[in-house]
């Protein structure tokens, strides 16, 4: 008797209350040529009865099926004698109780099967099974009910669009606001974790130390890894691959936008403007072997060649590559608003004699200038959380420089370093991965909300 | 002069396509498409969009200090030519024009000719305000900047003033020049743009419906307005406006369907015009 199949046995139960209602509705109203006399149409007295007979019964099987076995299973335990639970810790008694529930469903048993835990498994099925029953019965008498009362309720009266409406905008808010929590609940618990990093490591330490060396003791009587969180290493990294990145993407972005949006030939456009976006396609674990096994070497040989020392993992290798990655952010959010610019405005240039680069650049540039700002800060923050091109292309060691030919590392590829492989996770060093992740989060959420509020001020000056 | 015909039959009331398929063959205009002192010339001039013919065969002069007034029903070509006349619609794919443009006896689609330079001598004033989303001075001072009209900010501001002064917005915003051109009404844009074109002192200026965005009281002060640019430049006038037309113009050409049908005097046009299409068009009946 499984779950899944009495949800089926609800839905049909709908799709059946559905056509009774309806059938109720028009027979009510005094048969299919007066269906005038209702105040809605039969469809929604039809959805009516079938929102009745399926949601409240829904709703409780879910309950239902989250509860039933905490419930069980608190049954079984208080059923155990004593003196086996008594003393018990919280971890041993989940152990204990993990058995049990091994042997009911005829898994492999850690411990030993004694007469009392046997007992408490078959009283697990039993009570397991019974309550199977139970739901059924319970959640068709409630489906049954539902319809019942719908049945009931049904008559030409009856505002059944209204109700079956504010029914579903209920439906929409709760899933809409599934993401909302969803964000909520990781900005809550990275806050949480973090807090518990600052209680290790003080605040001070983390955002003005230059120091970054995460490896802490494992033993007590370890040596040589004191561990230090001075972060600010990583954010100069950071901030440095982001500008090389945006040097590369802000002006090859921009610019082709306007060859494209203002210069380009309507057949040009229709198949340069997809070309350029399929850049946004790659997936970024390409671009980092491209950086790492081409770029990078490639700007090595021409350093050396040229007399500079360049690290074999530069800030300008990955820097590079990331901003050919964010062109197509760049490009198509600044064609956008360059096509968003009103063609009356472009008339009114050229009817004063201006010629078209002096349209674009005196009137068209200036006119989407706010929504370019808006777009180039949206790049920045997806430069600022990339991943993968700089775990792949700029090293690991946390160097505090200004030389963009040395390898520096990340916000991004610390906290994966940090995370990645075994790791204990309430030590300070798995924890600062958490704070880390909140900078980051902090950093790019501020650029993404004056990035979008610039945008939307810019759209309304036009519409 | 060909009317007989038409004036015949002017007691029919509404239009039928057959009497229009009729007219067509006899589309020379009535009425006489010279002026003693011409600014402008055209001559047979058509108009393509890719296949459709815009505009048939239309020859009109714009006098010196004159204001023309070109009336008709939506879609009769009437903008299309005003367009033509500063080469607007070369922005347009697609659009051919064949026919003679003459400015001051320069073929204005002569292929040597450059657009740009010609249309600071066509300026151009358009349906809703179009301001650039800049100052109120930079609005004006935009033309003079870029075809370089002044020396030095003395002038550039001086020029500023004599254009607004002359597009009578200059006591309005006298104070505010450095206030967004976008911030002002709807009657104040739309002399703002006037302002703007004749701070780069054109010859000709065309006005593509330039009041059918504004309520009464602004329509009244550009008409008024208008007028009195009159005396220093030419204005080809598109208007839905009959009363606007007569109002503002000494003379009405009246478009139909691509054809010009008829050309005149305002008053006589007003009060006794000679073809029949032109009549019902401005009695009411049609259109």
């Amino acid at each position: 008797m499984y779950s899944w199949i009495l949800m089926l046995v609800v839905l049909a139960a709908m799709a059946g209350a559905y056509q009774i209602g309806r059938r109720r509705a028009i027979a009510s109203a005094g048969g299919p040529t007066r269906i005038k006399q209702l105040h809605s149409l039969p469809t929604y007295y039809g959805l009516y009865a079938a929102l009745w007979a399926g949601l409240p019964a829904l709703l409780l099987m879910g309950l239902w099926v989250g509860l039933q076995d905490q419930i069980v299973i608190g049954l079984v335990t208080s059923h155990l004698p004593n003196e086996m639970v008594a003393g018990l810790s919280d971890g041993r008694l989940g152990l204990l109780i993990n058995d049990i529930r091994n042997l009911a469903t005829g898994n492999i048993v850690s411990a030993e099967v004694t007469p009392e835990i046997q007992t408490a498994a078959d009283q697990y099925n039993r009570l397991n099974r019974l309550a199977q029953w139970a739901m059924w019965a319970v959640v068709l008498a409630v489906a049954l009910a539902g319809l019942a009362y719908a049945w009931m309720r049904t008559q030409p009266r009856l505002r059944a669009r209204n109700r079956v409406e504010s029914t579903f905008t209920v439906i929409l808010i709760l899933f809409s606001s599934i993401a909302i929590l969803t964000t909520l609940g990781i900005v809550l618990s990275v806050l949480f974790e973090s807090l518990l990093f600052f209680q290790k490591v003080s605040p001070l330490e983390f955002f003005f130390g230059t120091n970054w060396s995460p490896q802490i003791a494992l033993r007590a009587d370890q040596v040589g890894a004191s561990g230090a969180f001075g972060a600010i290493p990583l954010f100069t990294g950071t901030l440095m691959v982001s500008l090389i990145s945006m040097l590369v993407a802000v002006p090859i972005g921009l610019l082709s936008a306007i060859y494209l949006s203002e210069y380009a030939h309507r057949q040009v456009r229709a198949i340069a403007k997809p070309t350029l976006e399929i850049l946004a396609g790659i997936p970024t674990v390409v671009y980092g072997f491209f950086a790492a096994l081409t770029v990078a070497p490639f700007i090595r040989d021409l350093g050396l060649s040229l007399g500079l020392d360049v690290a074999s993992e530069s800030a300008l290798a990955a820097g590079l590559v990331m901003g050919i990655m964010i062109i197509p952010f760049v490009s198509s959010l600044s064609d956008d608003v360059i096509n968003a610019v009103p063609q009356s405005l472009r008339d009114g240039s050229y009817a004063l004699g201006a010629t078209q680069s002096e349209t674009i650049r005196r009137v068209v540039i200036p006119a989407a200038l706010p929504g370019i700002v808006g777009g180039i800060l949206l790049a920045v923050s997806r430069a600022i959380g990339e991943t993968m091109i700089v775990v792949m292309a700029a090293g690991l060691s946390a160097n505090l420089t200004a030389n963009p030919l040395d390898s520096v590392t990340t916000v991004t590829v610390q906290i994966v370093t940090l995370l990645t492989g075994d790791q204990e996770f309430d030590s300070a060093k798995t924890l600062a991965a958490f704070a880390l992740g909140l900078t980051l989060f902090l950093v790019t959420l501020t650029l993404n909300v004056i990035a979008l509020s610039i945008v939307r001020k810019y759209r309304e000056q036009y519409e | 002069m060909n009317t007989m015909v038409e004036v015949m039959d002017k007691t029919t009331g509404a239009i039928s396509s057959a009497d229009l398929a009729q007219d067509r063959p006899s589309a020379a205009t009535v009425g006489d498409v010279t002026v003693a002192d011409p600014r402008m010339t055209c001559r047979d001039v058509d108009v393509w969009y890719g296949a459709k013919q815009a505009i048939k065969g239309v020859s009109l002069d714009i006098g010196k200090n004159e204001v023309l007034s070109m009336i008709g029903p939506s879609g009769c070509g009437k903008s299309t030519f005003l367009r033509c006349l500063n080469r607007m619609n070369d922005t347009i794919d697609g659009c051919r024009v064949t026919g003679s443009i003459k400015l001051d006896e320069q073929d204005i689609y002569d292929k040597a000719l450059d657009p740009v330079p010609l249309r600071a001598q066509v300026g151009m004033v358009f349906q809703k305000p179009n301001p650039f989303p800049k100052s109120i001075y930079e609005n004006v001072a935009y033309g003079p900047r870029i075809h370089g009209l002044t020396n030095n900010k003395a002038e550039l501001d001086e020029l500023v003033e004599s254009s607004l002064r002359k597009a009578g917005l200059w006591n309005e915003v006298k104070d505010r020049l450095d206030q967004p051109g976008t911030g002002l009404s709807g009657g104040q844009q739309q002399r703002l743009c006037i302002a703007r074109t004749i701070a780069v002192s054109p010859e000709v200026i065309l006005m593509d419906e330039p009041c059918s965005a504004l309520d009464p009281i602004a329509t009244a002060i550009i008409e008024e307005l208008i007028d009195e640019l009159r005396a220093n430049y030419s204005i080809a006038i598109v208007t839905h406006s009959m009363q606007q037309a007569a109002r503002v113009s000494q003379r009405t050409a009246y478009f139909h369907l691509g054809d010009l049908i008829e050309v005149g005097e305002t008053n006589q046009i007003f009060t006794n015009p000679q073809h029949r299409l032109t009549e019902d068009y401005i009695t009411g009946r049609f259109g």
